[in-house]
């Protein structure tokens, strides 16, 4: 008890009440959400077939994004880590300046390019009648476009720590390069492939601007549970404190199921 | 079954420019300062790196042809290489870190762990086959490394300054491993910086200075004219680079007086093995030539003779019986004499 007191005494007084007020800052927003929550007619307004939709696109292109980010964002990463190729800084910047870009801006660029009238939607809509705008993989476009740099941010600081001279152990021992990448390489890599997807998802399963700029918002086909949420605030305030405390509690059972484990694969060694 | 290496690469801003040749059966160790080539040279001969100019063949097969371009990659390669960290793969068990040469080059995983097996009893280490690698000390994770180079059975073994990381007793162990896996078949490049490991394990010794070979023998020839700073060094001689004038030896402002020699005028370095110098109070009689006033710049007792560093004009070791020091009862800083006989300083061109 009495070291308790010595210790709190150390802290210098600004610095306790500034911090204070930062934990105030976050925790308020979400106490009030769950106050103001209508708890009592909340199976009404979860077992509303809109809200179900919205919740199964928003899970579905969520999921689907993360499983195609790590796809092509851990050879992407493991390009930037380790190979000597041109330009790798250019490259790096160019891949990951849509995670600091408004995403009004990364929906209008999409447009630019995939839109009907856009650089490459043009001839897709002209050669192969395919029309991207407003579909459900328009949704998942505009999630990747955001959120991948978050996976190949973390995955290729995890493959710039872990040990090349392991995986060259492995090559003296018979291994081809590719068998090192699955067998070394990934594995050791792990706990930043899966810090990374979360991160992914997460930041997927919010993507608000560049869905509605880019895919719209079709109930069904791309409106998700953000702009479900948006949308509800204009007719039914209670439906919108709702949606928004199901996206809270999902966001807080990714922070619980990792715990410290991201923070340990962004920041330093596990 | 023969390893032939010429080869040139541009490390930094040194040249290193190799060529000898290893034979089935033979342990040669690599020895040199650090800097002077010797990792690079290995993983030259693994296929982690390529020669700019020369070649590497192995039984008259290119291994590397810089002027071919042919290169056969490392996993080709009958190479097994232990590494100084022992690089094990830590999200593998010992027994699938053995296994893993086996599985990698397409054997099944249960022939993979009786192969494993074998190799982890062979060097005594059965019990550690459940362990993860983080659980292992210095000395056991170097014995599975050895186990696991043993178990994709190589042609030819390197090895990278393999007891350097060990502590006192682990580097026996390991030491006594290394000796028994000598074998007919089987050729090895040990790299070491510890003169005790060239000698006592290599049947010849390469010796490595800023990425050329200066000497290349038998232990016992090394050990009977070392022909560099660093293998003097190392086998605890005294180099000194010095100008030669007939049996006139000048080394900065002192001069020594040679015996009989067949060495030609010119820079020259000089070894005086540190137990060929005397020590005295007083300045000797009867003595008249290579005696000179010094102080003790540092004493060492560590091991069961003292080595006494002395300090200007002659900045070398000196070994004496601790009896011979409590007698001289001289601390650091102390002013003593110091005598060599001419025979005893010895001479090669630099």
């Amino acid at each position: 008890m009495s070291r308790r007191h010595r210790h709190d005494a150390r802290t210098p007084i600004v610095i306790l009440s500034l911090g204070i007020v930062a934990v105030a800052f976050f925790v308020l927003p979400l106490v009030a959400l769950a106050i103001r929550v209508p708890w009592s007619s909340s199976f009404d307004a979860l077992g509303n077939d809109a809200t179900i939709e919205a919740l199964g696109l928003s899970v579905a292109t969520s999921l689907i994004t993360t499983v195609l980010a790590v796809i092509f964002g851990v050879p992407l990463a493991w390009l930037l880590a380790r190979s000597n190729m041109p330009g790798r800084q250019t490259i790096r910047g160019l891949c990951t300046l849509s995670m600091v870009l408004p995403p009004v801006v990364a929906g209008v660029a999409l447009l630019a390019s995939l839109g009907r009238r856009g650089v490459v939607g043009q001839i897709l809509d002209d050669w192969f009648g395919v029309r991207l705008p407003f579909t459900m993989p328009a949704v998942i476009v505009a999630q990747l476009f955001v959120a991948m740099p978050f996976l190949v941010l973390t995955v290729e600081s995890g493959f710039a720590r872990s040990s090349t001279t392991v995986e060259e152990a492995a090559r003296t021992l018979g291994a081809t390069p590719w068998y090192v990448f699955l067998r070394v390489t990934i594995p050791a890599t792990r706990p930043a492939i899966v810090a990374g997807a979360v991160l992914t998802w997460a930041r997927a399963l919010g993507e608000f601007g560049a869905t509605i700029t880019f895919a719209g918002n079709f109930p069904g086909a791309t409106r998700t549970l953000p702009i479900a949420t948006y949308l509800a605030l204009e007719t039914n305030v209670d439906d919108a404190l709702l949606i928004s405390m199901l996206m809270v509690v999902l966001s807080l059972v990714i922070l619980v199921a990792l715990r410290g484990r991201w923070v340990g694969a962004i920041g330093g060694a596990r | 079954m023969t390893l032939s290496v010429d080869v040139k690469r541009l490390i930094g801003s040194m040249h290193l420019d190799v060529s000898f040749t290893v034979e089935a059966g033979e342990t040669i160790a690599i020895v040199g300062p650090n800097g002077a080539g010797k990792s690079s040279l290995l993983r030259m001969i693994a296929g982690l790196s390529a020669a700019d100019e020369g070649r590497i063949t192995w039984n008259g097969a290119d291994w590397d042809d810089a002027s071919s371009g042919e290169f056969v990659p490392t996993e080709k390669r009958p190479v097994s290489y232990v590494f100084q960290d022992h690089a094990l793969i830590p999200h593998l068990n010992v027994l699938d870190n053995v296994a893993f040469g086996v599985r990698a080059s397409g054997g099944r995983r249960r022939v993979a762990r009786e192969r494993a097996t074998h190799a982890l009893s062979d060097v005594g280490s059965l019990e550690l086959a459940d362990r993860m690698p983080s659980e292992l000390s210095g000395g056991e994770s170097q014995t599975v490394a050895i186990a696991r180079a043993l178990a994709t059975k190589p042609e030819l073994m390197l090895f990278d300054e393999p007891f350097a990381a060990l502590d006192a007793g682990a580097r026996a162990q390991a030491r006594r491993l290394f000796a028994s896996m000598s074998n007919e078949s089987l050729a090895r490049i040990l790299v070491t910086h510890d003169a005790v490991d060239a000698l006592t394990l290599a049947d010849r010794i390469v010796a490595l200075e800023s990425g050329s070979i200066v000497q290349v023998g038998t232990p016992s020839d090394v050990l009977a004219t070392p022909r560099s700073h660093f293998v003097a060094e190392i086998l605890g001689f005294n180099p000194l680079s010095g100008e030669l004038h007939g049996d006139q030896l000048s080394i900065g402002a002192m001069n020594l007086t040679l015996g009989a020699h067949e060495v030609s005028d010119g820079p020259v370095i000089a070894i005086i093995r540190p137990r060929s110098v005397s020590l005295h109070r007083t300045r000797p009689e009867g003595s008249p030539r290579n005696v000179w006033n010094t102080a003790i710049a540092a004493v060492d007792r560590t091991s069961d003779r003292v080595r006494v560093q002395l300090g200007a004009p002659l900045h070398i070791a000196v070994e004496v019986t601790p009896a011979g020091f409590e007698a001289l009862a001289t601390g650091v800083g102390e002013e003593l004499w110091a005598s060599v006989k001419a025979s005893e300083i010895a001479v090669h061109p630099a």
